[in-house]
């Protein structure tokens, strides 16, 4: 067992892992963080992105092991403050980017990380930038759209 | 002006806001005191017998509590199926035994064989590593038609061959058929394979269990679509719990497509455990058992025949099919290669004749079931393909073809050859509304700036017609079906006039939780935010049958409004008595109930409050209370239709099948929320073009399943598919449900595979390939490079 000190959501916490326990198991059953999802065991779903360090990162990839120090955000920590929804979240509500929710934290934390490098994406660079982040329910459209409008671009040209 | 609020408004939706913060309760999210892990060990060979399992290792590894085989079991039942068949010879179909564990024999891979539990997960499989199975393996069962043949290898040994049932519909009328076809002027002939899907819900199925030895009762947190089947099924036909005993809770489910319809032998072994064990059990799937273990869909093979006098009028139709059923008979197996396929088959056309033949077999794969559309995808496919072969054959427009055959808006009611009654429709107004969102006189000058680009493009149209609204009982019942497919609602509303909805359906994505608030608000004309909606546990809701079959509007949606109008009956009773007036003056507008032409008036709120303070009150004719239960059973299925068209870009160097253009115009009837609607038809569409393009379940001759997980199988990304233009502005209302709606979660799904493959084949056929009249789904490059250069 190692122990691993690391900022999730801004709040400091500890806990021993084994060397194989993952991010993700940290997170859902050693923290009781539940938001971040498991949708495969190939890394290819997506469900499970969350940002380290800024960057973003599929918990199901990584040791927790290996994160002394790191700054995780999840999706527990995408409102604002206040408690209201951020403009990802708010967007993909608006334009019903999600159904069944499952993909959902993964999708929205895959946004956040698009917006940050490339503030402004065409539909097509959207489009490739979730090529890691499968939906079975909305097949994409309104997920693409929610993106867009999130960067402040008119979506109803380009999707209607 | 849209609405703003109530039915045809697009309310926002309220689970948006648990499911964008990260705090929906998934089945996964909850974990009990003390819980206890499962690990199954699953058959890496797809047919052999048993001839010994040695546990003796694991059971004395760290943290293992138990090892359970077959023998744990021997005293439950087998896993039941829901449906009947009777074949065209008047016999049952054969039903073999669906074991809990294995017994004896293993079936397919990913058969579970024996589990550990253990009291973590990591231990739980560590120990399954330790298990030592011997198994003498067996020949695969693969190919329908070998499965078939004199002397070939039994599935299962207990049955007289691997046919499951061979069924005829309409059997008598197969004579008529055939004497047709001698006196056609053309006869089309196709022949076509439905690909094996896998579902593919997002969420993984999970099965939590816990037993309290003081009541002798247990609870069950599963991800289903229908808490109360799983309650059904696994308490009376496998663990013998009565249902007082046995609580069921499908809390927030991530997709089901109908892969969480089925009860599946996981949730009986964790509620069997958990008793054995006296502690909580709990199995959360991983996405390689659920390739190998959640109930696969469509897999039939087909050859179809269509007989056309000189004017390309259908004169009849004939087809045969093999339906793979896999190893087992998953719940709704059965019924989908027949009542939900052989009944569509006449589509949105008058052909007066009609006879499917259809051959369910039994191989050594994953049980298939109903994945979202069920029979109707499939009907779509063969009649849509047929009829486009067919125009190609005798030099009509596929337009034309289709127009020319269509049921006439003054013939509905409509009687099919096909047994169904088609209430209502206007396929032709469907079509025209499709050809104007595609701009299709505009196609050629599309063609000529694709072809600038080297690219082939083409254009497919297709029209779709489905059974939804599943289903009146006493029909289905005729049909062998073990069940009643009524629902339920609980209507209970609150002293100071709020509402809490509890519904027999069950929603995982379709965002029940606003619309049927929306319809709740729209009959009483109070604010939506009024109205809870609770659904998924059988501790608070009347024994409902669940949500698939695009059935949770038309049948869920009215039990809500029949026991919404049981409240308002009552509410205005009681109003009446307050404001001494005639019952029979009463109106309820806008939440305010008022005497007919005076201004007397009371607010909703005043009256729910007298109701639960009955002072001013008439007790001695009414009850105090406003709470309503309805059941509401339909009288007929209903039967939304649409027109899809499809434009492609083939590249001809390579073979890829680019969707340049996707536009479905539905006939939905009445629609609540809009925004939703759009969102479900997006959502079957990429399910659809993924079939057509992308996805199959592919075996190995030995029964080995290639694609295992998301590197073989080839779910469709956000970059493989386009924007689509929906629109469900074509109305014509249900006539027998109190909404007039129809169904829209399946439709996608249904009218896009034939779409998409039209199109392609019509691309191939204007760039001089006429040689290529079909191509198997799914369209690969590689299929579509060796059909061109073939």
């Amino acid at each position: 067992m190692t122990k691993v000190t690391l900022k999730v959501n801004g709040k400091e916490v500890s806990r021993e892992v084994e060397g194989r326990t993952l991010l993700v198991q940290l997170l859902r059953d050693g923290l009781g963080m539940t938001g971040t999802h498991v949708g495969c065991d190939t890394s290819q779903c997506g469900a499970c992105v969350v940002h380290v360090n800024g960057e973003a990162v599929k918990s199901c990839s990584v040791f927790a092991a290996e994160l002394d120090g790191a700054d995780v955000k999840t999706i527990e920590g995408m409102a604002n403050p206040d408690g209201s929804l951020s403009v990802i979240q708010q967007a993909f509500q608006d334009h019903h980017g999600l159904q069944c929710g499952f993909c959902t934290p993964g999708m929205v934390m895959s946004a956040a990380a698009l917006l940050k490098e490339n503030p402004r994406p065409t539909e097509d660079e959207v489009r490739h930038y979730l090529e890691g982040n499968i939906c079975r329910c909305t097949g994409y459209h309104n997920i693409v759209k929610a993106i867009m409008a999130a960067s402040g671009q008119d979506v109803a040209v380009a999707a209607e | 002006m849209p609405k703003d609020f109530g039915i045809g408004a697009s309310s926002k939706r309220r689970e948006d806001l648990r499911f964008l913060t990260g705090k929906g309760h998934y089945t996964d999210d909850f974990n009990r005191p003390d819980q206890a892990h499962v690990a199954f060990i699953r058959s890496d060979v797809a047919h052999g017998r048993i001839k010994g399992i040695d546990a003796a290792a694991a059971e004395a590894m760290p943290g293992v509590l138990k090892v359970f085989t077959s023998a744990d079991f021997a005293d439950a039942g087998g896993i039941p199926c829901g449906w009947q068949i009777t074949d065209r010879h008047g016999n049952p179909m054969q039903e073999p035994k669906h074991p809990i564990l294995a017994e004896g024999k293993v079936r397919h891979v990913g058969d579970p064989i024996a589990a550990v539990v253990a009291e973590t997960y990591e231990q739980a499989r560590d120990a399954a590593e330790a298990v030592v199975i011997d198994i003498e393996e067996l020949p695969a069962v693969m190919d329908m038609k070998a499965a078939l043949a004199e002397g070939a290898t039994k599935v299962h040994d207990d049955l007289t061959s691997n046919l499951c049932f061979d069924w005829g519909f309409v059997e008598e009328n197969k004579a008529a058929v055939d004497e047709a076809f001698t006196k056609a002027h053309h006869v089309t002939t196709l022949e076509l394979v439905n690909n094996r899907l896998i579902p593919n819900a997002m969420e993984p199925r999970v099965a939590l269990a816990e037993y309290d030895r003081p009541g002798d009762s247990y609870t069950l947190y599963t991800t289903s679509q229908n808490p109360h089947v799983i309650r059904l099924l696994m308490g009376a036909f496998v663990l013998s719990i009565p249902e007082h005993r046995l609580r069921v809770v499908a809390p927030d489910v991530g997709g089901g497509f109908g892969s969480k319809i089925y009860h599946y032998a996981e949730e009986a072994f964790v509620t069997r455990a958990a008793k054995v064990l006296g502690r909580p059990v709990k199995w959360t799937s991983t996405r390689s058992e659920a390739f190998m273990s959640d109930a696969h869909g469509r897999d039939h093979v087909t050859r179809m025949e269509l007989a056309l006098d000189e004017n390309g009028t259908f004169l009849a139709m004939r087809t045969e099919t093999y339906a793979n059923m896999g190893a087992y008979l998953s719940t709704f197996a059965p019924a989908v290669p027949t009542y939900l396929h052989g009944t569509l088959m006449a589509g949105n056309y008058a052909t007066p004749l009609i006879y499917v033949n259809v051959k369910a077999v039994f191989t050594n794969t994953v049980p298939v079931d109903a994945y979202r559309g069920a029979g109707r995808p499939e009907a779509t496919y063969q009649l849509e393909r047929i009829i486009d072969m067919a125009a190609r054959e005798m030099g009509i427009d596929p337009v034309d073809i289709r127009r020319r055959n269509f049921i006439k808006p003054d013939q509905f009611p409509y009687q099919t050859p096909v047994a169904v009654v088609y209430d209502t429709g206007n396929y032709q107004a469907t079509m025209d509304r499709v050809l104007e969102m595609t701009d299709h006189g505009g196609f050629e000058a599309r063609r000529a700036e694709s072809a600038a680009r080297g690219k082939l493009r083409g254009v497919g149209i297709a029209h779709y017609i489905e059974a939804c609204g599943i289903a009146p009982s006493n029909l289905v019942g005729q049909l062998g079906a073990r069940a009643g497919l009524y629902e339920s609602a609980k209507v209970r509303v609150n002293a100071t006039g709020s509402i809490t909805v509890f519904t027999g359906s069950h929603s995982h994505g379709q965002g029940h939780e606003t619309t049927f608030a929306q319809v709740v608000a729209d009959r009483i004309g109070i604010p939506e935010n009024m109205i809870e909606i609770s659904h998924g546990d059988t501790a608070n809701t009347p024994m409902g049958m669940g949500t698939y079959g695009s059935r949770s509007l038309a049948v869920g949606g009215s039990a809500i409004v029949k026991a919404t109008d049981k409240i308002i009956t009552k509410a205005k009773k009681i109003a009446a008595h307050i404001l001494e007036a005639s019952e029979d003056d009463i109106e309820l507008a806008d939440g305010v109930f008022t005497v007919t032409g005076t201004n007397k008036s009371l607010d909703w709120s005043a009256v729910t409050l007298a109701a639960y303070v009955p002072h001013n009150y008439p007790l001695e004719s009414l009850e105090p209370g406003l709470e309503e239960t309805a059941f509401y059973d339909p009288t007929n299925f209903t039967y939304p239709a649409g027109g899809y068209i499809c434009e492609v870009e083939v590249d001809p160097e390579t073979g890829k099948v680019e969707v340049v253009g996707f536009a479905a115009a539905d006939d939905f009837g009445n629609v609540v929320n809009p925004m939703i609607v759009d969102g479900q038809v997006h959502g079957g569409l990429a399910q659809g073009i993924g079939q057509a393009l992308l996805e199959q379940a592919v075996y190995d001759e030995n029964g080995q399943l290639l694609t295992g997980s998301y590197m073989d199988y080839a779910m469709p990304r956000a970059d493989d598919l386009p924007f689509y233009k929906v629109d469900h502005d074509n109305v014509t209302p249900c006539t027998h449900n109190p909404l007039g709606v129809k169904g829209c979660g399946e439709a996608g799904a249904i009218g896009s595979p034939p779409a998409v493959v039209n199109a392609v084949i019509d691309a191939l056929q204007r760039a001089g390939h006429t040689h290529v009249t079909h191509i198997d789904m799914p369209l690969t490059p590689s299929r579509v490079w060796a059909a061109i250069n073939g």
